[in-house]
Formats: structure tokens, sequence, C-alpha cells
């Protein structure tokens, strides 16, 4: 099967959508690039790149270049999928749902249930996401866990690139509003990709490892990471489960509860700041309902309550690292 | 109008710091010792320092991701700023922000700033506490030909025609944002016309003349401080690097670049000019440029040399008090 990077399998998935059902096109900025100047319209194709080719094959229509202006962006998108187009609006960094909140959260997320469930709205939104480059406080924040606390909105955070194109063929084809996250740390990461179309199915959690001594649960960009501890623990004899759920709403309980019965122990980790977190929801998910079979208490790995720091000392001392989790993991065996 | 030699000198000095302060800036990122994403001002200079020099400290700035030469005009630390950029703890803002987030607040540098007009409707309140306050202070914001589409760059331009404050909206057209020409960005032909629509007349600069900077910001400030309301400057000028370090500039114009640093370099430009009409003379000049590199070169050495965050420094400086947490 050929290998693929996630900002190549995103791309795939894209072009593939577009060809297939001509109510699907792309609005953002700079995601054709170059309009208005002496240069090939289309060459930049996105800042991260995941655009690119899209405006040479699909044109202007289809591959649409906007201002800086992002509520207007995500606007545009809720109303377009609200008469029944398929966009999938880009918003470069996760941080700039500061600017376009409304039209996410107020609007597009709550435009079914408000109208009495007659309506679709089959956006998808796209935004890089997370930290890892210094890139400090207005440009590194998740942000997925915002969104998954607004019933109406579902959120998507693949972990590498096979996810990342069956999840946005999946985002496309579904008839709700998706935020789909893509973890900017990982454009580069490769896997084995399949050429053609696939989906995979929202609310579904992948087992990334599979152990008996303790559960991990882990998201984006914090999944290679937590199976890089997972699997330098294996010398010392210790195994885990690691649970990617992929989507952050729906989430698949299910698969979370089985693995803590097994394991009795809970490690969750995430790149984000403590409160009101999915590490704290998935924490309090299992205490409730899984209470008599841990064994110790439940560890939370995640961000400090603090926005994310400029300097690269300050940012890995910020980001949770292998040994974090290793740590973490050691102290729910302890 | 006649500026005094040693304002002049000054403004040339300003202006030679902020070229310098961007080139080893931009010589550093190449060699990976200034982390994060950094935006060069190179060619820009004119504008920061054509309105600064109608500030004082109490007046405030706002900037953008494009900030460095806006705080250096506005008088803020070069060595503290360099030590930002490279991350240290002894940096501006202890390297918790980075280039795109120096500030210095006792100077009136309310902070570059990473979001694409964020920072209009801020440099708006500063405006308003200036006008509560009666104290004849202005609020200048600076920001991109790419800012003027976004709601808060409407919404700040509005209410400060409604609540009359002295706020000067600066914007730099550099005729791109990103890899975007204004030209498809701003729908209507006539940008000024649509801004003056807001209510309050808009001043036009050429951005790579520091003299014609000087002279509409003189303008605009002078509205504004004079109790008249909001004013606008629109400075025009090419900046002379990509986007951001490592751009590929793929909408550039077939010699653009070679074109704008020989014909369009408001160094070159302010030299020309002075040393023509005899005010002042080359070797003065030259005098400010050995200074000038030597200041730089402290600056990038005291950054090197200057000490690194530790780890437990991550969570200061989040509030100014947080109960017992
Ligand atoms: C709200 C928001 N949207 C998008 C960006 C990404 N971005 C950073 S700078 C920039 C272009 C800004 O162009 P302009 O205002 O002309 O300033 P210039 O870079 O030319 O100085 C963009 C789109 C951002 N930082 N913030
Ligand atoms: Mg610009």
């Amino acid at each position: 099967m050929p290998v693929k990077t996630m900002r190549d399998a995103i791309n795939e998935a894209l072009h593939q959508a577009m060809a297939e059902d001509d109510s699907v096109f792309v609005i953002g900025e700079d995601v054709a690039g170059c309009n208005g100047s002496q240069g090939e319209v289309g060459s930049v194709g996105g800042v991260f790149g995941v655009t690119g080719g899209l405006y040479k094959a699909f044109g202007p229509n289809r591959c649409i270049d906007t201002p800086i202006s992002e509520s207007a962006i995500v606007g545009a998108a809720a109303g377009a999928a609200l008469v029944g187009m398929r966009p999938v609006a880009e918003i470069m960094f996760a941080d700039f749902i500061g600017v376009c909140m409304d039209q996410i959260v107020n609007q597009m997320g709550k435009f079914r249930y408000m109208f009495g469930g007659k309506s679709t709205c089959p956006a998808v939104i796209r935004f890089a996401s997370g930290g890892g480059f210094s890139a400090a406080s207005q440009h590194s924040q998740a942000m997925y866990q915002i969104l998954t606390a607004f019933p109406g909105l579902k959120v998507v955070v693949p972990s590498n690139a096979y996810d990342a194109k069956g999840l946005l063929l999946q985002a496309i084809k579904d008839d709700d509003p998706v935020m789909f996250f893509e973890p900017k740390a990982l454009y580069q990461e490769a896997c084995e990709v399949p050429d053609e179309m696939y989906t995979i199915p929202f609310g579904q959690a992948a087992y990334v490892r599979e152990g008996d001594d303790c559960t991990v649960v882990a998201f984006g960009q914090m999944v290679p990471r937590a199976a890089a501890a997972i699997d330098a623990l294996e010398a010392e004899g210790i195994s885990c489960d690691l649970i990617d759920p992929r989507t952050t709403s729906p989430l698949d309980e299910a698969a979370i509860l089985e693995s803590v019965e097994a394991t009795g122990r809970l490690v969750v980790v995430d790149e984000t700041p403590p409160r009101c977190s999915l590490t704290a929801d998935i924490a309090a998910l299992a205490a409730d309902k899984a209470f008599h079979a841990l064994k110790a208490p439940i560890k939370q790995v995640c961000a400090p309550h603090s926005p994310t720091p400029f300097s690269p000392e300050l940012e890995a001392e910020y980001i949770p690292s292998a040994e974090k989790i290793i740590a973490a993991i050691k102290a729910t065996l302890a | 109008m006649t500026i005094p030699k040693e304002k002049l000198l000054r403004a040339y000095r300003q202006m030679k710091t902020i070229r310098e302060f961007e080139e080893r800036a931009h010589a550093e990122i190449m060699n990976g010792q200034i982390p994060g994403f950094t935006h060069l001002y190179t060619g820009q200079e004119a504008n920061a320092v054509g309105v600064c020099e109608h500030l004082d400290e109490l007046d405030t700035i706002i900037s953008t991701h494009r900030g460095h030469g806006h705080c250096i005009a506005k008088g803020a630390d070069v060595i503290g700023m360099m030590k930002e950029l490279f991350g240290s703890s002894e940096g501006l803002c202890k390297g918790k922000g980075g280039s795109m987030h120096v500030a210095d607040i006792e100077k009136g540098i309310l902070g570059a700033n990473g979001i694409v007009a964020g920072g209009p409707p801020i440099s708006v309140g500063s405006a308003l506490a200036a006008k509560i306050r009666d104290n004849g202070r202005v609020a200048v914001s600076f920001s991109g030909d790419g800012s003027v589409n976004q709601g808060t760059c409407f919404e700040a331009m509005n209410l400060a025609v409604v609540l009359k404050v002295p706020a000067i909206f600066v914007i730099e057209n550099n005729y791109y944002s990103e890899h975007t020409n204004i030209s498809y960005a701003v729908g209507c032909d006539d940008l000024k016309a649509r801004t003056e629509a807001f209510g309050f007349p808009v001043f036009m600069a050429d951005g790579c003349d520091f003299f014609s900077v000087y002279e509409a910001a003189g303008k605009a400030i002078e509205h504004a401080r004079a109790g008249n309301g909001p004013a606008g400057l629109f400075a025009e000028q090419g900046r002379f690097h990509g986007h951001f370090v490592g751009d590929p500039q793929y909408y550039r114009a077939e010699g653009e670049l070679d074109d704008l640093r020989e014909n369009s370099d408001c160094l070159k430009v302010f030299r020309g000019r002075v040393t023509t009409d005899g005010e002042v003379s080359h070797e003065e000049l030259d005098a400010i440029d050995a200074d000038v590199l030597a200041l730089i070169d402290d600056a990038v050495a005291a950054a090197k040399a200057a000490p690194r965050p530790t780890a437990e420094q991550v969570v200061e400086d989040v509030y100014v008090n947080y109960g017992n947490a």
C-alpha cells in the first residue's frame, strides 16, 4: 500500500470528494493563493499546503480564496450548507476560532435543533491545530476540546494519515456540521493510505496498542507520543491499551469503558490545559461508569493552566512529553 | 515643512535600527537560532518611524504580527527585543511571547498581535481612556492591507467615530496579505473612500519616503489630538522579504523584489534627500550606521548569552493574583 503524509492524505480526500460530488467546494484564505497577483493563481494551495492542486483541478468556483474574514468564511459555509452545498472551509489556525465563534457555535451548530429538525448543515470546517512550533499563545492551541462542548457540532481529531483521509471523507458525506482538527505537528507524518476512497465512521475509537496493565486514552498529536511511551515501557514488562477516540463528539464511550474494565487503570493524555478538558471529561466518564473496576486513581496528563508559551524550553515543558506519560502510567501501577 | 536636524538624525537612526534588527533577525532565523514564526518589516521602516516620531511615551500604539518595526520606532529596548526573539527569560516578555507578541506597556506599546485586526478595537479602548481622562493622548493602531476586511476593523472604526475618540488607524498597504493581492481581497476600487465613509478623514502617504509619511501622519495625529475624533493614514510600500521567513513568494512579479530594493528603499531615499539638501552629510549618516551595527551586534551577542527560561516559569504571569491555587 502506498505511504502518504497526513497532508497528502487530506489533500487526496479533498480531490476525491470534489471529483465525486460537485456540491463540494473549498473556501478559505489562500486555499488557492496568488489571487490578484502576478503569480499563478492556485500555486500556494493553503498555508500548510493541504489544498494544493484543487484550484487547478476544479477552478475558481470550487477552490475559493477569501479576504481575511473568518466570520464571513464560516458563515458562508454555514449558509451554503443550509441550502444543500457541501462546503469545506479552512480556518488556517484553530486559534482563529476566537474570531468566528458565533458563526460556529450559535449559528451552524444549532440550526437543526432550533429549526425543529427541519434543516441540515453539511459543512466541514478544517483547522490546523495544536502546538509544538514555538508559535506562541495565539497560534498553538488545540481548541477541539472547546467545540466538543457544543451539542450540534461533530468534532474530529485524526492522529495519522490513514484516519485523516477516512474521517475527512466521512465528514464531507456527513449531514451535520463537522469540525475537523488537523494536528499540524502531524502533517509530515506518513503511514500506509489506500488510493481509493473509504470512510471511517464517527464514534468508533481505534485501538492503537493492546495491553493488560493500564488503559491510555490520547488525542491528536498525543497519540503517537503516547504510543512511544507505551513502547518504551514494554522493556519493563508493562503493557497498555492505547485508545484513540478519533472523534471527540460523538465519543466512543464503550471502547474506553471496556478497556478500563479490563485493565483497572486509566491515564488520559491531551495537549490542552486541564480545566473543562477532554482529560477531565474522560476521567469523569470512567469514575462515573467504571468506578468499581478501578484499582488506582485516574491520571490526567495535560498542559498546565496557562496559555501556550513561545520559548521552546517552555513549550517543551508545556506540552505533555513521553516522559510525563510514562510517569503517569507508572503512577497508576505503583 | 521643516524638520529640525536633530529629529532628522533620530529618524534615520530609528529606521536604520529597524533595518539592521530585521536583517540580523533574518540571518539568525536562517541559522536556526530564532524559533517560531517571524514576519519581517524590512522595507516598511519609514511607516513606523514617520508615525512614531509624532508620539511620546504616553501615547499608545498597537501593532501586528509584523511588529518589530513599530515597537522599535516607539522606543522598545532593542536588546530586550532581540532576547525575546531568541526566547530568553530576559526578553522583553520573558520569552513568553516571542516575535509576534513583543510589548512594552510602559512605553505605550500595547503589543504586536498574532490575530489579524486584533489590534484596532484595543486601540479604540486606549483612545477612549484618553478621551475620558481628557489628557490629550492619542492611540495609534498599525494594521495591514489584509486587516481591513476583518469585522473587528470595521467595528473599531465605526465605534471610534461614534465615540469620537482620538484613534488613528494606520493601514500599511504592502500589497499582499500572505499570498493574496489587495486588488483581490478588497472588493471595491477605492479603499480610501470606503474608509472615509465611516466618517473620518484618511491621509495618504508614500511609505518609502519618511517625509511623506511624517507629514501625512502629522495631519492625522493632529486631527485626533485636537478632539476631532479618529483619523486614518494609508501608507503604501512593499516589504522586502516574504510574508514569513521561508515564504516562496510565488505572488511576486518578475524583478519585483529587485525593483523594490533598488527604487523604494526608505533609507536610500532619505539619505539622497537630506544630503542633496545639504542638511545632513554622508559622514553623519555613516556614523549612525556604524553605531547601529554595533548596537545590533551587541543585541545578538546579548541574546545568545542570555539565560534560558526554566520549567517553573511556564505557569508564572498568567494572572496578577489567582487566590490559593
Ligand atoms: C484572524 C487571523 N486570520 C488569519 C491570520 C493569518 N495571517 C497572518 S498574517 C496574515 C496576512 C496579513 O496581511 P496584512 O494585514 O496585509 O499584513 P502584512 O502581513 O502584509 O504585514 C494572515 C492571513 C491571522 N494571523 N489572524
Ligand atoms: Mg499586507
